[in-house]
């Protein structure tokens, strides 16, 4: 399996007025054309792995890593403007509430145009085109009704099927994924969820998703990296969640609340200073 | 057994929107009852209607035999307490812990504040340590305890429950989760519990009530539910949701 993405001792830190916080700890891992999810709770540092990624980190903080390749191109060393071709192009980003990503004020058609535009050199009738097929790709059934609207106008499971087809237009080979889902109802979380599997495995592309959700992400993935304070604790086949190393991961599994399991109370999280060392 | 709440045909109307079409249900004392659906099912506008905070157009509710009408006098806001879901919105931002646990107290007119405030901290397990602390010193976690805090001081018979835990962390839900069923246990609480998450409400509720589009879709027990003994289609798309993602249906 080619490697697509290659992320080696992680950092990234933040200097604030009372010390600096490393909320990134040396993380690595390597992603092949496959669905890797990246789980842990709020704080772990799964969304700033992310954001390092696509470059998005808050310009005040400091990155460093041994290695943070992607395709072989030494992201880190990589002047700016390259990320930014980078960006959109062949690596692109969902993040979690449609109702805050979407530009409020453009229609959706508009932005799927303009996203088309910024990476290509194409007629505007052409990337009409593209985006009404994109937009029919994410199964949205009038495409072109839908082209129109403005984010409010449409429900949340719809808006986030326009982000992801504003984000696969392009045709990007690596896409981050941020709890795409989670603003989502659960009977339509499984519709975009389905969506995005097609895509992303009829297109072959590399996967990062990124979710607080270890039930979603052992049954989405391939590979699950199970992050606490900054760190990666454990790295497992999804399918062998269940066999779990780590007591994070088997406590994590253990505190929720299951149908049909009278447990009461639940059993809670005893977090070990060591987990974060 | 007695009631603690009857709703009747209740009916709320928004500038012309229904968002209840005629909801009726019972909870007995000492029930824990759920309320489970979708966003836009009117699972939480149940609860406003009974907390007043939203427009009853008909229909009726009482709580412990007595209808409510337009108004709520003292004595209902002392009985029935509510707790919402967004622990980072529900707590005044500029006003410490001691200040938001003592306002219920003031406005009832209940006085010895100081042993109440304290018991009441240490029974949510935040000790007095966290007495003069802001809102934004506190995490998702501790925030949510102080707000069922300031629900108990009290001394309600009831609780209206809108998504405690889905804010929350599974970990620290698991920990909320479990405070919750203590107080329940130990001071006999009537629970009216709203959720999206089924297995979270067959943990919590004995019974519980599906909802779509402002209506009943249908009513079942826990027992019913993990036994998949579901009647309608509705029901068992969120249950199948609930399991995760499955690559093999359609």
């Amino acid at each position: 399996m080619s490697l697509l993405l290659t992320v080696d001792d992680l950092h990234v830190r933040f200097a604030t007025r009372s010390g600096t916080i490393e909320a990134v700890r040396g993380v690595s891992f390597a992603l092949g054309r496959e669905r890797l999810g990246i789980v842990g709770e709020s704080g772990s540092g799964k969304s700033q792995t992310g954001r390092a990624i696509m470059g998005l980190t808050d310009p005040r903080a400091e990155v460093t890593a041994k290695r943070l390749e992607f395709d072989g191109i030494d992201l880190l060393a990589a002047p700016p403007r390259l990320r930014r071709d980078l960006r959109g192009t062949r690596i692109a980003m969902i993040l979690q509430d449609p109702k805050y990503s979407l530009d409020p004020v453009m229609t959706i058609g508009r932005q799927i145009v303009e996203t088309l535009r910024a990476h290509e050199d194409i007629a505007r009738a052409e990337a009409r085109e593209r985006a009404l097929d994109m937009l029919a790709a994410v199964q949205i059934r009038e495409p072109k009704r839908v082209f129109e609207l403005y984010p409010h106008e449409v429900s949340g499971g719809m808006g986030q099927r326009a982000m992801i087809a504003m984000m696969l237009v392009a045709g990007p080979e690596l896409l981050i994924a941020d709890e795409p889902t989670s603003a989502l109802d659960v009977t339509v979380q499984l519709d975009v969820l389905r969506i995005l599997d097609r895509l992303v495995s009829e297109r072959g592309m590399g996967l990062i998703f990124i979710s607080h959700d270890l039930r979603l992400i052992s049954s989405f993935c391939d590979r699950v990296v199970v992050m606490y304070a900054g760190k990666v604790v454990e790295e497992l086949p999804a399918a062998e969640l269940s066999r779990a190393r780590h007591p994070y991961t088997q406590g994590l599994l253990d505190c929720m609340p299951r149908i049909g399991a009278d447990r009461h109370p639940l059993p809670v999280l005893n977090r070990r200073p060591e987990w974060a060392a | 057994m007695t009631t603690a709440l009857a709703v009747r045909d209740l009916e709320v109307v928004f500038d012309g929107f229904r968002a209840l079409k005629g909801v009726s249900f019972d909870v007995r004392q000492g029930q824990s009852f759920g309320l489970v659906g979708e966003s836009g099912s009117g699972k939480s506008t149940i609860l406003r209607a009974i907390a007043g905070l939203a427009p009853v157009h008909s229909g009726s509710i009482a709580v412990d035999g007595k209808a409510l009408g337009a108004g709520r006098d003292k004595a209902f806001y002392r009985a029935v307490q509510m707790v919402f879901q967004d622990p980072y919105g529900s707590l005044h931002p500029r006003q410490t812990v001691d200040r938001l646990l003592l306002e219920p107290l003031a406005i009832h007119g209940i006085g010895d504040s100081e042993p109440r405030i304290v018991r009441a901290l240490d029974e949510v397990g935040l000790g007095s340590g966290f007495r003069f602390r802001y809102p934004h010193q506190l995490s998702g976690g501790q925030r949510q305890r102080v707000a069922i805090a300031r629900a108990l001081i009290l001394e309600p018979s009831m609780l209206l429950l809108d998504e405690p835990t889905s804010a929350l962390d599974a970990s620290v839900q698991a920990e909320v989760l479990n405070l919750l069923e203590q107080v329940r246990r130990d001071r006999h609480l009537t629970f009216l519990m709203v959720s999206h998450d089924l297995a979270v409400i067959t943990h919590m509720c004995g019974d519980l009530m599906v909802m779509q589009d402002g209506e009943e879709v249908e009513r079942l027990t826990a027992a019913d539910l993990a036994a998949s003994k579901v009647a309608a289609d509705y029901t068992r798309n969120l249950l199948r949701a609930s399991v995760g993602f499955s690559r093999s249906l359609p």
